[in-house]
């Protein structure tokens, strides 16, 4: 009987082994089924969901919209620079994130702040720098708040006045969500990053949708 | 055979337990409370080792500070800090919220704080908060 167990388990952790060997991210959200026509004949094809447009403005004073992250596969999520509870918890597991991919070209992280009236230029900026930010590897944005609410839904987290999720979202180069990680989870944070190389091993990435 | 050395064992830390005097009582009693009271009301800033967090949270792991501050570490947690501190090299001037805590939670945390994370001040125990409390700026 043990042995058997012993087998079980054995065949259990080798194909689990072989799963995350081959593997790809699942695509997140409301996909609708879209029939077009190519070439005379009609063709059912998939449209996913996407992050909508935005502008915001960063850490550095420069307008920030949904067109200066094309290219790039980002990490998002949603803050305020006073709050005393998941956020620094959050921020100092994003840093490992920040660190590991610093010099990709094709990433970046976006915090929005979700307390824009507190949370000025002036503010995200001293924030970026006591933090330990430099760059333009990981903006913090400030907008309308009714934008950065709606915008949160997108994201598929919740965001309103003093309350948000703590959610890290990953988001692919045609602007689709592929995962959603506790942010304040290390060990989550730590696949984050796994997936993140998973994702920018993907040969499609650059073919916009 | 086993058993009875898990027995003899046991009968050890027992006797060994008994043996504690009056003062590491204390200090275990108020250091493992502590370190409850940290988890639930400073470690998401300071962390779990008390590394702090880059210069947006000072560390507490710099025996230094707490040694030369002890008196007014007790004012701190419970009037939080708006003016700037220097740890080591460092200055931080983002704002502490007071903690909330009662005089003997604050016995607690800071036996725990002083304790940990490399630092071994001793009991930090209530009388001594009370007292230090009295003379908060």
């Amino acid at each position: 009987m043990k042995y058997l167990i012993l087998a079980i388990a054995g065949i259990m952790a080798m194909s689990a082994c072989t799963n995350t060997a081959k593997h790809t991210l699942p695509i997140l959200g409301q996909r609708n089924a879209v029939t077009k026509t190519v070439n005379g004949k009609s063709e059912v094809d998939t449209v996913y969901q996407t992050i909508p447009k935005f502008k915001f403005i960063n850490q550095h004073g420069d307008s920030i919209s949904n067109k200066s992250l094309d290219g790039d596969i980002y990490v998002a999520d949603f803050f305020f620079t006073s709050c005393p509870n998941i956020c620094p918890v959050m921020h100092r597991n994003m840093l490992d994130v920040y660190h590991t991919f610093k010099g990709v070209g094709d990433f970046k992280i976006i915090s929005y702040s979700i307390d824009p009236k507190h949370d000025s230029v002036n503010v995200l900026k001293k924030y970026a720098d006591r933090l330990g930010v430099t760059g333009n590897s990981w903006w913090f944005l400030q907008g309308k708040k009714e934008d950065t609410y709606s915008l949160a839904k997108s994201y598929m987290v919740s965001a309103q006045e003093g309350v948000h999720d703590g959610y890290f979202i990953l988001i692919d180069k045609q602007k689709r969500i592929r995962g959603s990680y506790m942010g304040t989870d290390p060990a989550e944070v730590k696949k984050l990053i796994e997936d993140i190389k998973i994702l920018r091993a993907e040969p499609d990435q650059s073919i916009v949708q | 055979m086993r058993t009875a050395l898990i027995v003899f064992g046991f009968a050890l830390v027992v006797m060994g337990g008994s043996c504690q005097s009056e003062q590491e009582i204390d200090f275990q009693r108020y250091y493992s409370a502590g370190s409850v009271v940290f988890q639930q009301h400073c470690q998401n800033c300071h962390g779990n080792t008390g590394e702090g967090l880059s210069a947006l949270m000072p560390p507490l792991t710099d025996s230094v500070f707490l040694r030369k501050n002890k008196a007014d570490l007790a004012c701190y947690l419970q009037n939080g800090l708006s003016s700037p501190i220097k740890v080591g090299p460092k200055v931080y001037d983002n704002k502490m919220p007071p903690s909330g805590l009662t005089p003997v939670e604050i016995a607690e945390v800071l036996t725990y704080v002083t304790n940990s994370f490399g630092n071994k001040m001793g009991t930090y125990n209530t009388e001594t908060v009370e007292k230090n409390l009295k003379m908060c700026q």
